[in-house]
């Protein structure tokens, strides 16, 4: 860009005319005054090594605070020696779904199916323990770790279930029919957090004396479930928005309701609806830390819990920006991601 | 009987075996499920000597609330706490929903700015509010910025109306006498608003003459409240606080206190709804066609009448019912108000009377019902709106 171009940008974009000239001014004014120190605080006088709050100077931000839990905020109180479960999960998660993006088409169903039916049992067998490995109980899992087993558990438990009351909706049978719609309406209609009071506190007394369900599991299942009348909602948008022929057509091919539904309309409707349905997964990951409320600790609770440690106070502006950043990166990620989605789609109607 | 045909081919289709099959057992299963929490329930009480049912609605809570719109102490009933914690909620619900509108329609339109450094600067606010937990957002006030207020002693006092301290906020109480004449100036005016907007209608359709309603309303709903405050002998006191040492401890007395719980919550809340009603504002604004403007134009409308009567009424259908729905999910999240012991419905019911009484399955199916009728109530409204939108489209 040379000096032309440059004052031309300027005039056009920042002083076009009066106002806009003093409004451009007065926000610079304040940006260049804020970030500075700004930088100055998190950066050039912050500590990054050290063992203990006072290896920390004065006037920085103290990221040793961070480095030193760092283990705890990543697992919680998951025992050091059997880390390597958790990690070994994760590794096999993630390599699963980015070879989702370099396999032919044919093969991704197979990764989907290994996702949804597979998986869970390899990393509830690795993390929990079983088939020789020593019992590791819920009670310590925590930090990041449980963030994004809560949300894979919570859209793995949501989306069939979400499938199958959006169907419901749209039944010709009224029982069913009003059935899903009450249900759907129940618990788009209510918090979450009362979900998560009656899973951790109101359903022991609704269970047999004798039977014992796991707390977490109980708040999975809640959060499970109140995802996915969410679900069921953004997909019955995809069903409505698909045209009567492609109904007509199945029925004329004479298939069953269930093959028309599986075979033909789902894979189109489900297809459209990507970008609301990540947007969903996107609201639940944001929704786990509420689990801090039943006295489960994923990521921020862990924080809570390390800056309330008297050797650690004062370190709360800290931690929650670590929170702030993994939180935000991925939600910041996954938004884009359906963003590109979107515009994926809206040309190929074209 | 005259059943229609359309009845009795569903009722016929309803009595088909394949399809009388599944709802049955859809029915059974439900009812066995009910039974078998019920039994389990009663089977649980019984052998820790608990009772069921609502009576202890009317007993003494004996603890104390200290955010509350109503009277309230140790020796009222747990159903006044119920009241109080859902006048709490909702005065959350209202501030929040106040200052997340006003942001959302700044910030959404700031998105469209031509000038380029506000345009990024509320591209940067929305993607930042948005993206992270609200949950996050209400620790990082409550926790970081509210605890780094200076103590009551250093208050900062902001033209002697606002008072800022750790302890939370001050501003002046207004006492009025004989109050209930500006009420009847409001409905006075209202009345009269309504009856101007009926003729100025009529004039606009039958002589095509333009009345200002709205600067006349605005001018109405000022003068009338004024004069019938004059004529009723309305007075106001101001009631300001003061700072007092007691026991060698600072304190302010009287005024309005806002508790830092309160701020924190009313925060996080607009701030981020505000992010996605700024979303909605701008989306509405983008959905109207360029030639909807040129057409205002052709038709002689001056810019303000092009905006009034084409722009914002279109613009605005796009962006109340998702709107509507923030506002749903802004009161919904404002039971996050128990993280940090705000005395809400969640935080003073669900929270400090159950772990009170123990009753855990009455008092969550009170607050999980009382959500759900608001929640219900506001999409009634939307639904209406709706409708009364979709009327007016030809």
């Amino acid at each position: 860009m040379n000096k032309e171009n440059i004052k031309n940008w300027l005039k056009v974009n920042l002083f076009s005319n009066w106002y806009n000239s003093i409004i451009s001014l007065f926000v610079l004014l304040i940006i260049l005054s804020i970030i500075p120190s700004l930088i100055d605080w998190a950066i050039i006088k912050a500590t990054f090594v050290g063992k203990t709050k006072s290896d920390c100077k004065a006037g920085g931000a103290c990221w040793v605070f961070i480095s030193v839990w760092f283990e705890k905020l990543i697992y919680g109180f998951y025992p050091d020696k059997q880390l390597w479960r958790v990690n070994l999960a994760f590794i096999i998660l993630i390599l699963t779904i980015t070879s989702a993006f370099f396999v032919k088409p044919k093969i991704k169903p197979y990764i989907l199916f290994f996702l949804i039916f597979i998986f869970p049992i390899i990393g509830f067998v690795l993390i929990h323990g079983g088939f020789g490995l020593e019992n590791v109980e819920t009670r310590v899992w925590g930090g990041l770790s449980l963030t994004f087993m809560l949300t894979f558990f919570g859209i793995i438990f949501a989306f069939p279930l979400g499938v199958l009351l959006a169907l419901g909706k749209r039944s010709e049978l009224p029982v069913i029919k009003y059935f899903c719609i009450a249900f759907v309406e129940f618990w788009r209609g209510i918090p979450l957090i009362t979900v998560l009071f009656a899973a951790a506190i109101m359903f022991p007394l609704l269970l047999p004396a004798n039977t014992n369900v796991d707390k977490l599991l109980r708040v999975a299942i809640g959060i499970g479930i109140f995802e996915s009348a969410y679900v069921a909602e953004v997909i019955r948008g995809g069903l409505q928005s698909l045209p009567k022929g492609q109904y007509e057509a199945a029925k004329s091919l004479g298939m069953s309701y269930w093959k028309m539904n599986f075979l033909v309309i789902l894979p189109q409707a489900i297809k459209t609806v990507i970008p609301g349905l990540t947007n969903t997964f996107i609201a639940l990951f944001k929704d786990t830390p509420l689990i801090i409320l039943v006295g489960l600790l994923e990521l921020l609770g862990m924080v809570n819990l390390a800056k309330s440690n008297s050797y650690w106070l004062g370190m709360a502006v800290e931690g929650y920006i670590f929170v702030g950043l993994i939180f935000w990166f991925f939600s910041y990620l996954l938004s884009r991601y359906t963003q590109s989605l979107e515009k994926k789609f809206s040309t190929e109607k074209h | 009987m005259f059943l229609s045909s359309g009845f009795k081919t569903s009722l016929k289709k309803n009595l088909q075996l394949s399809n009388l099959i599944p709802q049955l057992l859809l029915i059974f299963i439900f009812i066995f499920i009910i039974y078998f929490f019920a039994n389990n329930a009663q089977i649980n009480m019984k052998a820790r000597n608990m009772t069921s049912g609502f009576d202890f609605l009317g007993t003494n809570s004996g603890f104390d609330i200290q955010f509350s719109l109503v009277d309230y102490d140790g020796s009222s009933s747990y159903g006044r706490a119920y009241l109080v914690g859902l006048l709490n909620t909702l005065l959350v619900a209202f501030f929040g929903i106040f200052f997340a509108t006003i942001l959302g329609f700044i910030i959404g339109v700031s998105r469209l700015s031509t000038n380029w450094i506000i345009n990024k600067l509320s591209l940067v606010y929305v993607e930042l509010f948005r993206n992270l937990p609200l949950i996050l957002q209400i620790f990082f006030w409550y926790f970081t910025v509210l605890r780094s207020l200076p103590s009551t002693e250093k208050s900062l006092i902001i033209f002697n109306f606002l008072i800022i301290n750790l302890q939370g906020f001050y501003i002046p109480k207004f006492i009025f006498t004989n109050s209930h004449y500006i009420f009847y100036g409001i409905v006075f005016s209202l009345l009269t608003i309504i009856l101007i907007k009926y003729y100025a209608n009529k004039i606009f359709y039958e002589h095509a003459k333009v009345v200002p309603v709205f600067r006349i309303s605005l001018f109405l709903i000022v003068l009338f409240p004024l004069v019938f405050s004059l004529i009723g002998g309305v007075t106001i006191n101001i009631e300001y606080p003061k700072l007092i040492k007691n026991f060698g401890i600072f304190n302010y007395l009287g005024g309005i206190k806002l508790i830092p719980e309160f701020l924190a919550l009313v925060f996080s809340l607009s701030l981020y709804t505000s992010a996605f009603i700024a979303e909605n504002v701008r989306a509405g604004i983008l959905a109207i066609n360029k030639g909807q403007k040129e057409a205002a134009k052709s038709l002689g409308l001056n810019n303000s009448q092009s905006l009034n009567l084409i722009i914002i009424p279109q613009a605005l259908r796009v962006i109340i019912p998702p709107t509507t729905n923030q506002y749903l999910n802004l009161t919904k999240n404002s039971s996050l108000a128990a993280a940090i012991g705000y005395p809400d419905l969640t935080g003073a019911f669900a929270g400090t009377a159950l772990s009170q009484t123990g009753k855990a399955i009455e008092i969550i199916f009170i607050v999980m019902m009382t959500y759900l009728t608001i929640s219900l109530l506001i999409s009634l409204v939307l639904n209406w709106y709706n409708k009364k939108i979709a009327l007016v489209e030809r």
